[in-house]
């Protein structure tokens, strides 16, 4: 059972660690527009170079 | 907006800095809208774009116009958001994005700001996230302890979910703690007391058992109870504010704006900005933007949405205007005598909304259930509490039966069932162009017996249609298209769409008399197609233009076309044996031609807004459950009185403010389903309901007689809630 020693702490940071990474792409506005992050992926204005 | 007008509120906006001006409540706003105007967001609704290319094709144009800083395409709200240099101007982007080939219009952003960002779905949605977060790995250990984790490893559990669980819930359940602090303080019980209060039992319990190194804890049923209640509760929020900034772009499709003569020169201003006293210049086809008197010009006024009457008013100078009124030919020149909110227009908008509503009297089917249920279940967690006190005489088993109590009972289910059906039936009414904007208006839509028509801007389009073309000699008819062609009147315009076909006379002299007609000369001798009074004729009863010709006069009748899908929605309304009326402040004859047609057996004509709200009353108190679909200022009284109410997206701002449910398109046919739709919602809410309770009744004398385990509240909460979102789906 000492295993159990390792894995909780693991599991709970590896939980947290989609928590924050959730938090943060609310915080960054990335649900405004569902509907357009679904189209723009088809967008080829971006393909060659990132966007500046 | 042009230059001119930037600079001035700036300075001004910098002037009520001062502390003498700043107590003025219009300095305030003037100071907020230059702010506004300072950042130079420009907002624009692009109706017709639908798929990457449009965005980048938009994005693109956008990018490259003159003194734009960036651009971004929302497709989800079909807005774009410009960040610009402040003398950029809203017209500007709309040209360019209408010359890539999309339709474009502004919106005005002291509107639209409010629904920028929605600080509160954010909030929600963090909490929903945390509380998803803490269930989940409590669940994991609990699962352990159930399948069989003992002493110091279940002890080690229990202490781990405590330490993810009181944290979580202090920051999760902080909603349902401030209501239900609101509601106990104004000595009111609603169904976040219960949730409270089982939040908290369950809570305290677990700890205390923990602590003795207890059995069970219910640190899981804490957290999903919380998790099922805020998907709930953001369902709501979605539906709910999606509805109110679709609404708000439709106020904002309107831009406060006017034209003045500041010391001879023509200066555009936002409406707020205007002074009592102002010459305002109103061209033809614009909107009074405040009330006045005619100052200069002579024209028609066309007052259908104050009044319902569709006939023209001859306006001359001298005469008193009131906002909202269209002015049809000549440019007139208006003296402003109230503004804001003192027109007639702002001040009967305001009366409407004091007065009590068809959806204030409503209570929901959400809030009946919470009246029964809240008592019930806090007498039941009681005497389950009591009854094992006085049997065993252990406080601690008593008060872990209560907690099982309350938390089995625990609405979960009931805070799904509403939200989830209103969410489902809420989005398949918006795919069909209609917007329902307040939360109960399903219910009371599904209620209704008796609807009440509105004529003029809701039956009918508002659009003049020629109705004897034949009286017209055929040598006539090329008089009356090179007439009626250079005039922009609504009625010349109908007419000309008419004779389209035939051939215009060959006319010299013409020339438009605004407020008259127009006039020429055929041959030498003199023609005219204008007003009755012009021509020296009489005037009938019916909207009508005359023509004369050298060889006499013609009387040219009009009647205004239907609105699309107006017979098709009252011939479904009537076979769904609903008893359908027309109520009207248009003539007699206007009005019984069109109920005739329509096949509508009860109407009434030249009704004032006070004859149509006591009218909808009347039918009230005969125990009809009334809709009323409206569109103009004189339905504003009977939109708010009626059980629950419909109005078109053309109608005026404070019509659209007064009903629940807005027409997106010109169409009225989706009508009728939205009334099946609503009724099928409400019946899915009572199944909901009859569900949730179906639970109850097995679960809770487990949890009275003392035999339910943690495992068990789980599962029956679980389940209860999963059962009710699938069956809202079904709705889809």
């Amino acid at each position: 059972m000492d295993i159990l020693v390792w894995l909780i702490p693991i599991s709970l940071f590896l939980g947290g660690l989609g928590l924050v990474a959730f938090i943060w792409t609310v915080r960054s506005d990335q649900y405004e527009d569902p509907d357009g992050s679904s189209q723009r992926i088809l967008s080829d204005q971006w393909d060659d170079h990132p966007k500046p | 907006m042009t230059d001119l007008s930037v600079s001035p509120a700036v300075e001004r906006g910098g002037m009520a800095a001062c502390p003498a001006c700043a107590v003025t409540p219009a300095a305030e706003e003037l100071a907020a809208r230059a702010a506004a105007l300072e950042g130079a967001t420009l907002s624009l609704s692009l109706p017709g774009i639908h798929c990457a290319a449009c965005i980048d094709t938009v994005e693109q144009a956008l990018a490259k116009a003159p003194g734009v800083r960036e651009a971004r395409v929302n497709l989800t709200l079909k807005r774009a958001q410009v960040k610009a240099d402040p003398e950029v101007t809203a017209e500007e982007l709309v040209r360019v994005v209408e010359d890539v080939g999309y339709e474009a219009h502004e919106l005005d952003p002291g509107t639209i700001a409010a629904t920028a960002t929605d600080r509160a779905g954010r909030a929600l949605l963090m909490r929903l996230a945390v509380a998803g977060f803490a269930s989940m790995n409590v669940m994991l250990l609990s699962v352990s302890v159930w399948s069989g984790a003992e002493d110091a490893t279940r002890d080690l559990f229990h202490w781990i979910s405590a330490a993810i669980t009181l944290p979580a819930i202090a920051f999760c359940a902080q909603p349902f703690f401030a209501n239900a602090y609101a509601a106990l303080r104004a000595r009111r019980l609603n169904m976040d007391v219960p949730i409270a209060l089982a939040i908290t039992l369950a809570l305290v319990t677990s700890l205390w058992e923990t602590s003795l190194s207890g059995e069970h804890a219910y640190f899981d049923a804490a957290l999903t109870l919380t998790f099922f209640l805020l998907a709930g509760r953001y369902l709501d929020h979605r539906t709910r504010s999606a509805a109110r900034s679709a609404a708000e772009e439709l106020a904002a499709l309107e831009v406060p704006r006017a034209i003045a003569l500041r010391d001879g020169a023509e200066v555009q201003l936002p409406i707020a900005e205007l002074r009592v006293g102002d010459l305002v210049l109103v061209r033809p086809g614009g909107r009074m933007p405040v009330d006045g008197e005619i100052a200069e010009g002579a024209s028609e006024l066309d007052r259908s949405l104050l009044t319902g009457e569709t006939r023209p008013v001859p306006a001359a100078p001298g005469q008193a205007v009131s906002a909202g009124e269209v002015n049809l030919t000549g440019p007139l020149t208006v003296r402003a005598t109230a503004i804001g909110r003192d027109t007639s227009l702002a001040r009967m908008a305001d009366l409407v909304a004091i007065a009590e509503s068809g959806r204030s009297r409503y209570t929901s089917l959400a809030d009946r259930a919470a009246k029964l249920y809240a008592p019930g279940v806090h007498i039941l967690s009681a005497l389950s509490f009591l009854g094992w006190y006085l049997w065993t005489g252990d406080l601690r088993v008593a008060l872990n039966i209560a907690a099982a109590v309350l938390i089995i009972t625990c609405p979960c289910a009931l805070g799904l069932a509403v939200p989830a059906v209103t969410t489902a039936a809420s989005g398949r009414l918006f795919r069909k162009g209609m917007l329902v904007k307040h939360e109960t208006a399903l219910e009371r839509l599904a209620q209704v017996d008796t609807v009440v028509f509105d004529k003029t801007g809701t039956l009918t389009s508002g659009k003049p249609q020629v109705v004897n073309l034949d009286a017209l000699a055929p040598e006539a008819r090329g008089v009356a298209l090179a007439l009626a062609r250079a005039s922009s009147h609504p009625l010349s315009q109908a007419l000309a769409e008419a004779l389209d076909t035939d051939a215009p006379a060959t006319l010299s002299d013409l020339r438009e008399v605004p407020g008259y007609g127009t006039e020429a000369r055929l041959d030498g001798q003199l023609v005219r197609l204008g007003r009755a009074e012009w021509l020296g004729a009489t005037p009938g009863g019916e909207t009508a233009t005359w023509l004369q010709t050298p060889d006499g006069m013609t009387e040219i009748r009009f009647a205004d076309s239907l609105r699309a899908g107006a017979d098709q929605a009252v011939a479904e309304l009537l076979a769904q044996g609903k008893r359908v009326e027309l109520i009207s402040g248009d003539t007699e004859g206007a009005v019984a031609a069109l109920a005739g047609r329509l096949g509508i057996t009860h109407w009434q004509a030249g009704a004032l807004p006070g004859d149509k709200a006591a009218r909808i009353a009347a039918l009230q108190e005969g125990g009809a459950k009334v809709l009323m679909v409206g569109d103009g200022l004189n339905d504003t009284a009977a939109l708010s009185t009626a059980d629950v109410s419909i109005s078109p997206a053309s109608a005026l701002d404070a019509a659209r403010v007064a009903s629940d449910i807005v027409l997106l398109g010109g169409d009225l046919s989706p009508i009728p389903g939205a009334l099946s739709t609503a009724s099928r919602a409400t019946r899915r809410i009572r199944e909901n309901f009859r569900i949730a309770t179906f639970y109850n009744v097995i679960a809770v004398p487990l949890a009275v007689a003392g035999l339910c385990s943690p495992l068990i509240a789980a599962l029956a909460m679980s389940a209860s809630s999963i059962t009710v979102s699938l069956n809202a789906l079904r709705l889809r």
